[in-house]
């Protein structure tokens, strides 16, 4: 343990090391335990193969959002997967949940929603506290002041059987953004920026920091959308220090301490900030007023551009990387060396763990109001969960959605990942608010763009990859 | 998951993707992970690109019946999925070559007996370049081939899990008296 000078992520990791296994990792504790139905089927078998429990329930919660459909069910009440294997993949979540007496916010449910939604908007996920979840945009739960990442399927069994995890102390990064962002730039534009500075690659072993005027500037929406992509850089984690903004949005929240409990956990909250004299072992520092509006024109998500920028050639890779960017332009089939708004779109999502909150469906509706989406785009927009879509429904953001020709759907992960359903058709080009445009993602052959939800509803407009701040009032 | 068999050391051909920042979404798309079991996911591994590229390397018949996958750099990014892993040693790999690895990759190959072994540029270089039989020597903590022989690192920890062919599940609910007073300190 370091006696001065402790970084944010210093103080949770030090306040959760049960024991140091000598000469190896550390056994973590883990404070919260988020479970979906893809990574969790194999973990809850290895316990009853050892005849084991879940060990702490109550610090286990459990959602379904992947296999999940996003269509309504059907009119004999059925809901419409996928397939059978969907089908069964969640019902054997909701047996296992009864079975070891896990929480499970089941379709159905008010509170059923993408597990990286729910846990904040339950007030679950809360400052100093360690998070994980077999699914690697744990990292947005790290916008609280938690200690979030992702963990496989064997991490997940030994969670569930021991409250801990064997783990080794990352290295860290501090990623300061000074200035602030200019009008039609969000946070997802941010975090792509931050992305194409580091690699894709380039904060494997770390654990970010987010630091600095444009950061504190975002609020909670923002700052989750920032963290969430923290792996998209290969970091296990991003964190935003807690302060006003965090407290407020956590203030009255299901799972969040009332009264005496509260004001005793905001006092210890705000002492988990970076000491002014904390090491990091890397620190970089980038302009938020640099920062455009962006669009990856590649099949990772750190080779973008700015929306009014040009898709690159092949000559400008960097040294090492010209095969790899040819790949990816041939995959992507945009016009090297043209400009890469103008590129015609076929399909149109806004929704995912990075972009399918209350603010983003406000975003896209700013520019979908009075307009419709051009022929020939079919456009999605699905919340991250029942609630956000009940608030989207009362507020008539919905109607602007349905008005301008999208399809309003329940929530889940959608077409952020192709397993439920929703797809991209192969050759087609997505414009798309998810966080990976990995070859494949969205379905076999889908050209993914991924964009904000400004950038996205534009570009859903136009028919085209669109700049946003040409149609903001 | 139980104990497997006790890992040492693999000697054979290199099966060679030698590309950059593949992703788990390519190690094993999707729609390939509604399986709730651990078997079956070897005949998807890599499904898409086989798929679709008319000589993909893995299916040369050099590179048939390889236990060892020489690959580029920042191997396995992208998902935490399991099934990775799962895949490649369901498709017959014991151990990855690579420059290096995703994080979350990395971690579940260990846990699950798949090697990953991170290796410097000049001996990345000589891999790509070298035909004949390699072996992977967990015990020395080496990779032999010809006349070379280079150190990889595995923590001692996963090393002597990777061993035994234990399981680090072992490890940890050995600790169960520490984490339950750790819990009464916390309360
Ligand atoms: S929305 Fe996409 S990235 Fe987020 S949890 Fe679901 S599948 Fe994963």
């Amino acid at each position: 343990m370091r006696v001065t000078g402790r970084s944010l992520f210093d103080k949770v990791w030090d306040a959760h090391v049960v024991t140091d296994v000598p000469g190896g990792p550390s056994v973590l504790y883990v404070d919260l335990h988020l479970v979906h139905e893809v990574t969790s089927p194999q973990a809850f078998d290895g316990l009853r193969a050892r005849g084991l429990p879940v060990r702490r329930p109550d610090r286990t919660l459990a959602t379904m959002d992947h296999s999940t459909p996003t269509a309504p069910r059907r009119a004999d009440g059925s809901l419409p997967f996928v397939d059978d294997a969907a089908r069964a993949q969640v019902a054997k979540l909701e047996q296992s949940c009864a079975e070891f007496g896990v929480t499970l916010h089941a379709l159905g449910s008010a509170e059923q929603g993408i597990v990286h939604v729910i846990g904040p908007e339950l007030g679950a996920t809360q400052p100093g506290m360690t998070v994980v979840c077999g699914d690697s945009h744990t990292s947005t739960h790290g916008a609280f002041g938690a200690l979030a990442f992702g963990i496989g399927t064997s991490e997940v069994e030994h969670v569930l059987a021991t409250q801990c995890l064997l783990q080794r102390r990352p290295r860290t990064m501090r990623v300061t953004v000074e200035g602030r962002l200019g009008r039609g730039v969000t946070a997802k534009d941010l975090v792509l920026a931050i992305i194409a500075e580091l690699g894709v690659g380039g904060a494997t072993g770390h654990v970010l920091e987010y630091a600095g005027p444009a950061v504190r500037a975002l609020g909670m929406e923002g700052r989750m959308t920032v963290c969430n992509m923290s792996i998209e850089a290969g970091a296990r984690a991003g964190m935003i220090a807690p302060d006003a903004t965090t407290f407020a949005y956590l203030e009255g929240r299901p799972r969040a301490p009332r009264g005496e409990a509260w004001s005793r956990a905001v006092l210890g909250w705000r002492a988990l900030a970076s000491d002014a004299d904390a090491r990091f072992d890397r620190e970089v520092s980038l302009d938020a007023s640099l920062v455009a509006p962006r669009v990856t024109w590649g099949t990772n998500p750190g080779l973008g551009v700015a929306v009014d920028g040009l898709v690159p050639t092949a000559d400008q890779a960097p040294a090492g990387e010209r095969a790899a960017w040819q790949k990816a332009l041939d995959y992507m089939r945009l016009e090297p060396g043209k400009p890469i708004a103008g590129a015609p779109v076929d399909v149109v999502f806004v929704g995912s763990c990075t972009n399918s909150r209350l603010d983003d469906l406000r975003d896209a509706a700013r520019v979908l109001r009075g307009r419709k989406v051009a022929d020939g785009v079919r456009m999605l927009v699905v919340a991250g969960s029942q609630a956000i879509k009940r608030d989207a429904e009362a507020e008539g953001l919905a109607e602007v959605f349905r008005a301008a020709g999208a399809e309003w759907r329940e929530p889940g992960c959608s077409m952020c990942i192709a397993m439920n359903g929703d797809e991209v058709a192969a050759g087609k080009l997505a414009v798309s608010t998810s966080n990976r445009n990995f070859e494949g993602r969205q379905g076999r052959g889908a050209r993914t763009v991924l964009a904000s939800p400004l950038v996205a509803a534009a570009s859903a407009v136009a028919g085209r990859i669109q700049d946003p701040r040409e149609l903001l009032p | 998951m139980t104990d497997r068999a006790p890992f040492t050391s693999v000697t054979s051909r290199l099966a060679k993707l030698v590309r950059d920042d593949v992703d788990t979404d390519q190690i094993i798309p999707a729609r390939f992970l509604k399986a709730t079991g651990r078997a079956g996911f070897g005949a998807h591994l890599f499904a898409d690109w086989r798929a679709s590229e008319a000589e993909f390397p893995l299916d040369s018949g050099d590179a048939r019946g390889a236990s060892l996958l020489l690959a580029g750099r920042n191997f396995g990014c992208g998902s935490s999925r399991e099934h990775a892993p799962w895949a490649l040693l369901g498709a017959g790999f014991r151990a990855v070559v690579a420059r290096s690895f995703g994080d979350i990759f990395r971690q579940n190959s260990l846990k699950n007996g798949l090697l990953p072994v991170a290796i410097d540029d000049a001996t990345h270089a000589a891999l790509v370049a070298w035909e004949g039989e390699v072996t992977a020597d967990l015990v020395a903590s080496e990779l032999r081939f010809g006349e070379r022989t280079a150190r990889f690192e595995v923590d001692a920890f996963s090393r002597d899990c990777l061993m035994r062919g234990v399981d680090e599940l072992g490890a940890l609910l050995a600790r169960l008296p520490e984490i339950e007073a750790f819990e009464r300190r916390q309360a």
